[in-house]
C-alpha cells in the first residue's frame, strides 16, 4: 500500500508531531516501505481466530477500591516545565 | 589480585561474605573503570556519590545472611525511573526529568543491597537495534576487529557494552522485541528476558506494554539466575504482574539436562543465513546432545509473520503510551512563538523532543490504529499473534522442554551503516516471536565468527519455567566454554 503526502500529513496531525511540508514526501515513502513489509500479514488465514488481548491466561489483578496514594502536589508538579500556584500551566486554550 | 570490576556477581558475593573484599573497594574499582571508558559512551549519568553511600551501607549490612546482591555494583538502563536521578529513556523529550519515585525492579535490587553506579545509554525509548537512536549518541561495542566502531546492539546497548567491558558486574536491561538478547549476543554476554509478568513494569518507561519485560544482563548464567531472582516477583502496582512464587533459580543450576527434549524449529533456518551462524547453531545442538538432551526437529509455522505483526502491535502501543509526552507534566516544552496555542505546543514539543525513529514509530502506530485501518492492521496483527503463541503451545504440549535458535542473524555490524528501517528490524527476527508469545528467552555466548566477534545462541523456555531454562543455558554454557573478553582499546 502506498501512502501519499496528504495521508502522511494527516497522520502527523493525528500524532501531534509537527512535520514541515518539504519533509512529507520522504515521510510518506518511509511509511509505504514499512506498510509494504506489514502487508505480508494478509497471507495468513485468520478466520475464526480471536485477536490476542492478554498474552498470559491470568486475570488482571484487582485491588480494593481505596485510596492508596496521593496528597503530594509538590512531587507531582516538580518536573513540570511550567507550574504555577499548584497547577500545570499551558498556553491559553479559551478566549 | 584480579581487578575487582572483572568479578562475576557470584564471585563478588562469596568474597564479600568471606570478608576478602568490601563493597566500597568493588565500587571504587568499577568507578575507575567507568572513568576511563568514556569512548564507549555506555554510562550517561554517573552516580558515584549514591554508589559509595550504598556501598558503605552494604558493607555495614554484610554477613552470612546478607542478600545475594548485597554490595554488588550494577548499572541501570536509562529506561528505569530512579528516584532523584535523571531518567530520560535516552530521549531529549525527557531532558531534565528526575523522577520522584523508584521503579519496582530497581527498588528491589537496592533492597537486595545492590549498588547503582549510574544510568546506561540505550536506544531512544528502547526503539532500535543498534543504539544509534539515543539522544546521548551511539554506544560503541568494546569488541573491535578492525578500524571500524561496531554497534553493541540495542536497545540495551549501554548495558551490554558496560558488562562486556567490565565497567560493572551486571546491568538491568529491558526487552520488547529482543532488546536484551540481541545486544547480549553482540557483546559476548548473557541476557535473559523472563516470562511476561515476572518482572514488574511499574516505573519503567513504557514502550509497548504487552511486550515489555525487564531482565538481567550478566557475565554468565549463574549471575543471570542470581540477579533475576532479585528483580522479579509480584507487584500490586502492575496489573499484569504475576502473583507467583519466585523460585531459587541459582539452586536449579545442576547442569543436568539428560532426557530433556530440545526443539530445533525449521522456520528459523533463514535463506542466506551466514555460514558462521549455521555452524554455531549446529555446534550448539551437538553440545546439548552430548550433555544427554534429545534433539527434536519441530515446526513453528507462523514464524515468518512475527516481525510484521510486531511492527504493527509495538508501534500501536507506543503511539498510545508516548501520547503522555506533551510538554505539560514533565520533560521539555518547545519554545513557543507569539500566538501559539496548545496544539502548536504539543506539535512543536513532540517534533523537537522525539528523534526520527521514535517519530516514525508513533506515526506508524497512529496510522494502524486510525479509523478504517484498525481491523485491517491492528486486529489482524493481534490474530496473527494468537497463532504465533499457539505454535509454541503446540510444541510444548508435544513434550518439548526448550527450543534452540540463533540469537541474531549476524555478528555485530558497523555503526553508521545506514540500514533502512525494515533492514534494521530484521535484527530481531529470532527474538521477537518470544515477546509476542510472552515466553522466557535467554541468549548465551557460545562461539565467535571468522573474525573473532562473539555470537550467541538463544534458548526459549516454557512460560514461568525460567529455572529450567537457566539450567539448560547453564549446560550449554559449560559445554561451549566461551570465555573470550574484548581486548581493552578504549
Amino acid at each position: 500500500m502506498s501512502i501519499d503526502t496528504e495521508t502522511a500529513r494527516k497522520v502527523a496531525k493525528l500524532a501531534r508531531i509537527k512535520v514541515e511540508d518539504d519533509a512529507l514526501p520522504a515521510l510518506a515513502a518511509e511509511f509505504s516501505n514499512i506498510l509494504g513489509f506489514i502487508e505480508q500479514l494478509n497471507e495468513v488465514d485468520v478466520d475464526g481466530v480471536e485477536p490476542m488481548t492478554s498474552v498470559t491466561p491470568q486475570r488482571l489483578y484487582r485491588r480494593d477500591d481505596v485510596v492508596t496514594d496521593g496528597d503530594q502536589p509538590e512531587q507531582v508538579l516538580k518536573n513540570a516545565p511550567d507550574a504555577r500556584e499548584g497547577f500545570f500551566a499551558v498556553p491559553k486554550v479559551v478566549e | 589480585m584480579t581487578d575487582l570490576n572483572t568479578l562475576t556477581i557470584a564471585d563478588a558475593r562469596d568474597k564479600l561474605r568471606a570478608g576478602e573484599v568490601t563493597s566500597v573497594e568493588l565500587t571504587e574499582s568499577c568507578l575507575t573503570a567507568i572513568e576511563s571508558a568514556g569512548k564507549l559512551n555506555a554510562f550517561v549519568h554517573n552516580t558515584p556519590e549514591i554508589a559509595l553511600e550504598q556501598a558503605k551501607a552494604a558493607d555495614a549490612r554484610n554477613g552470612a545472611d546478607a542478600p545475594a546482591m548485597n554490595g554488588v555494583p550494577v548499572g541501570i538502563k536509562d529506561l528505569f525511573c530512579t528516584k532523584g536521578v535523571a531518567s530520560q529513556a535516552a530521549s531529549a523529550i525527557l531532558d531534565g526529568f528526575k523522577p520522584e519515585y523508584e521503579s519496582t525492579v530497581s527498588g528491589k535490587l537496592f533492597d537486595n543491597g545492590a549498588v547503582m553506579l549510574g544510568k546506561l545509554n540505550m536506544d531512544e525509548f528502547a526503539m532500535g537495534s543498534s543504539n544509534e537512536t539515543s539522544t546521548y549518541g551511539n554506544v560503541v561495542n568494546p569488541w573491535k576487529v578492525d578500524d571500524r566502531d561496531l554497534t553493541p546492539g540495542g536497545s540495551s546497548g549501554g548495558s551490554a557494552a558496560a558488562v562486556a567491558a567490565d565497567l560493572c558486574l551486571a546491568a538491568t536491561g529491558t526487552d520488547t522485541g529482543g532488546s536484551i538478547r540481541q545486544p547480549a549476543a553482540f557483546t559476548g554476554i548473557t541476557g535473559i528476558k523472563p516470562t511476561y509478568g515476572r518482572c514488574s513494569r511499574w516505573g519503567i518507561v513504557a514502550f509497548a506494554s504487552s511486550l515489555d519485560q525487564a531482565g538481567p544482563m550478566t557475565k554468565d548464567v549463574r549471575d543471570a539466575a542470581i540477579m533475576l531472582e532479585a528483580m522479579c516477583g509480584f507487584d500490586p502496582k502492575d496489573s499484569t504482574s504475576a502473583d507467583l512464587a519466585v523460585p531459587n533459580f541459582e539452586a536449579m543450576l545442576t547442569g543436568d539436562i539428560r532426557g530433556k527434549k530440545i526443539g530445533i524449529p525449521k522456520e528459523y533456518r533463514m535463506d542466506g543465513m551466514p555460514a558462521d551462524i549455521e555452524k554455531l547453531w549446529a555446534d550448539g545442538q551437538d553440545m546439548l546432545k552430548d550433555a544427554g538432551a534429545q534433539i527434536v526437529d519441530i515446526s513453528l509455522p507462523h514464524t515468518k509473520y512475527a516481525l510484521p505483526a510486531y511492527y504493527v502491535i509495538a508501534p500501536a502501543e507506543a503511539s498510545s503510551n508516548l501520547a503522555r509526552y506533551d510538554g505539560v507534566r514533565f520533560g521539555r516544552r518547545a519554545k513557543l512563538d507569539a500566538g501559539d496555542g496548545i496544539t502548536e505546543m504539543y506539535e512543536k514539543t513532540r517534533a523537537e523532543g522525539f528523534g526520527p525513529e521514535v517519530q516514525r514509530r508513533i506515526m506508524v502506530g497512529t496510522y494502524v490504529l486510525s479509523a478504517g485501518f484498525y481491523d485491517a492492521y491492528f486486529n489482524r496483527a493481534r490474530k496473527v499473534r494468537t497463532l504465533i503463541k499457539r505454535d509454541f503451545e503446540t510444541v510444548f504440549n508435544d513434550g518439548i522442554d526448550a527450543i534452540l535458535t540463533p540469537a541474531t542473524p549476524s555478528a555485530a555490524f558497523g555503526l553508521g551503516e545506514d540500514l533502512d528501517p525494515v533492514q534494521m528490524y530484521l535484527n530481531d527476527v529470532f527474538t521477537v516471536t518470544v515477546n509476542l508469545a510472552g515466553l522466557p528467552g535467554i541468549s548465551i555466548p557460545t562461539g565467535a565468527d571468522a573474525k573473532g566477534l562473539p555470537l550467541g545462541l538463544q534458548l526459549i523456555g516454557r512460560p514461568w519455567e525460567e529455572g529450567e531454562l537457566l539450567n539448560s543455558a547453564y549446560a550449554l554454557e559449560q559445554a561451549a566454554g566461551f570465555v573470550a573478553k574484548p581486548a581493552k582499546w578504549w
